[in-house]
């Protein structure tokens, strides 16, 4: 497999403030790799400078093995960009987008033609080819987003939080068509806060938050090395968490306090806990559940994926995603 | 000494580079984008300078004496087509390009492709100078059919225009990279259009008006294009229109870095 974007060391500052603080990663042929992480994580300051919109600040990123710095045009050329707001041309029918787009990138009107008729079947989009963007659902200007960064036909695709603002029909659907690009040996880079996504979609994924890179890996293997395989939820009063803590301690690999519900991370058989549960004191409700990317992402930073400074939740708070 | 020079020189070449064939690609694709809305678009370009024709070239003109040996609306009309072709150059490159920037992320779209950003300011201006040549060409034919173009030196007037295109797009370019919030533009408007359309000699001769004011017309791009343009209708040509020609040249490429460069402080972080 050979490598398509190389960062080491990656440090981007705005006006002294490290919005990405020396990261390493590499990104193969052919794999969809996510970059998951709250608001105002560095996702999308990493992605716009493998793009080359932000300059790097600090360390070394080569894409398509060109550095960054030395030649924009050539990397440009080889990637799509499918930026977290959409900015199609208003006025444009939805043909007329993809046709314009392909203007920039000189390639031939009958070319851009059949791609663009290809694309639009592609994404379901043929019926509405004429129709003026300003008129079309969300839905489908987010996947017309997508197939206008396909018309050149790139050797990596990037998508900054693609499924953000979408209904969740909507939704799987655009994870239907990125699997398939997917299929078809397309290398995906992914930026989200939903953790179902980076779970269906990526090969491998690195989690990211405040600039740094707190672990990467599979979905999976990230899940049973930092959780294990299960979850249970208690509901219980305050004074009683640690008391259960005690006398979980030697079946439980780590657990996680958020208000008035623990998690209880398991290693592999849950009976033994459910079991403790039941024959303990406590006055509580309580639920198992598979191990997910949210259990990760909350044991690695004490907050959940939506959390957001500004909302002045407690640190210890934590809302569920989906 | 001569190796820092240089590298310098470069950079100060390489702000011309620019407008090249990825320039171009941004042009056709505004050109694309008025094809679909060039009715509603030039019909406001046209219709008020007529009626600034009409209501002071009839209106006003009643009650003024002959101007220089020639009727006020005769006086008048050169004028009227640089100032509305600097109007559409103006008002192009300021909000209709602060919207593509700002609200619609056109440039980001674009740089996202081999395109980079210089090349869509470049692409920007070449359109607002295009805007700018149609609207004053097809006002200089409407004033044509007034009979008020007696001169065969007025087939000349539509490269003047590009010289006032370029120059009042790239003034209203400046601006967009600076502005914070699109009402902004009112002082770019009041402070620098509005005088220039007032004060360049297009409504009456600059010789009325006190000596300090009339070396400060000099200073303003639409004077020199009023002064070619009202000598090429009228085929009062010679030799000291050339001076006037160098002066905006000079203008143009002395500021041509500067909405570049703002525009690159603005965006890219």
């Amino acid at each position: 497999m050979s490598v398509v974007v190389e960062a080491q060391n990656l440090q981007k500052n705005y006006n002294g403030f490290p919005a990405v603080a020396g990261i390493d990663f590499k990104i193969q042929k052919g794999q969809c790799f996510g970059i998951l992480g709250p608001n105002g994580a560095g996702k999308t300051t990493v992605v716009a400078m493998i793009y080359c919109f932000h300059p790097v600040s600090g360390g070394k990123l080569t894409v398509f093995g060109n550095d960054v710095n030395d030649d924009p045009r050539t990397i440009k050329k080889r990637l799509g960009v499918v930026p977290q707001e959409n900015n199609l041309d208003l006025e444009l029918s939805v043909r007329e987008n993809l046709l314009i787009y392909a203007g920039y990138y000189g390639i031939k009107r009958d070319v851009a033609e059949k791609r663009a008729r290809e694309l639009l079947y592609f994404f379901g989009l043929s019926a509405k080819a004429d129709q003026e963007v300003d008129k079309i659902s969300g839905g489908m200007k987010r996947r017309l987003t997508i197939a206008r960064g396909l018309i050149h036909t790139p050797d990596l695709l990037i998508l900054d939080e693609p499924t953000t603002g979408l209904d969740p029909q909507s939704r799987r659907l655009i994870w239907e068509h990125l699997r398939q690009l997917k299929k078809n040996g397309l290398t995906l880079i992914l930026t989200t806060h939903y953790l179902e996504e980076a779970s269906q979609l990526c090969d491998d994924l690195i989690i990211m938050d405040k600039g740094v890179i707190l672990d990467e890996g599979k979905p999976g293997d990230l899940i049973k090395k930092q959780v294990g395989t299960k979850v249970v939820e208690v509901d219980l009063e305050p004074a009683q968490k640690s008391a259960l803590i005690n006398s979980m301690d030697s079946l439980i690999s780590g657990y996680q306090l958020a208000e008035s519900t623990i998690y209880l991370f398991i290693p592999e058989d849950e009976t033994k806990v459910m079991k403790a549960l039941n024959n303990s004191n406590f006055a509580h409700t309580y639920q198992v559940r598979p191990a997910n990317l949210e259990d990760v992402f909350l044991k690695l930073t004490g907050r959940g994926l939506s959390y957001e400074e500004d909302a002045g939740y407690e640190s210890s708070s934590y809302a569920k995603t989906l | 000494m001569k190796a820092a020079a240089t590298p310098k020189l470069y950079r100060w070449a390489s702000y011309y580079s620019p407008v090249n064939r990825w320039a171009l690609k941004v042009f056709t694709r505004n050109l694309f984008v008025f094809r679909k809305t060039w009715t509603t678009n030039l019909a406001f370009n046209i219709v008020e300078p007529l009626l600034y024709l009409a209501a002071l070239g009839a209106g006003l003109g009643m009650l003024v004496e002959d101007v220089e040996g020639m009727s006020y609306t005769q006086f008048i009309a050169p004028g009227i087509v640089a100032t509305s072709a600097m109007w559409a150059a103006a008002a192009e490159c300021s909000y209709d390009s602060f919207v593509r920037m700002y609200y619609q992320k056109i440039y980001h779209a674009i740089v996202a492709t081999p395109i980079n950003l210089q090349e869509v300011v470049a692409g920007e201006l070449l359109y607002g100078t295009f805007k700018s040549v149609l609207s004053g060409t097809v006002i200089t034919g409407v004033i044509a059919v007034l009979g008020l173009v007696p001169s065969p030196w007025a087939l000349l007037i539509p490269a003047v225009l590009v010289l006032n295109g370029m120059a009042f797009s790239q003034l209203a370019m400046i601006w967009t990279g600076i502005v914070p919030k699109i009402d902004n533009f009112a002082y770019f408007f009041t402070l620098i259009i509005t005088p220039m359309f007032l004060f360049s000699g297009v409504f009456f001769p600059l010789d009325v008006l006190p000596g300090i004011l009339q070396q400060l017309a000099w200073l303003m791009p639409l004077y020199h294009i009023v002064v070619l343009l009202r000598s090429l209708t009228l085929g009062l040509v010679s030799i000291d229109l050339v001076f006037h020609v160098l002066w905006l040249l000079v203008f143009i490429l002395i500021i041509f870095p500067l909405p570049q460069y703002l525009m690159h402080r603005r965006l890219i972080k």
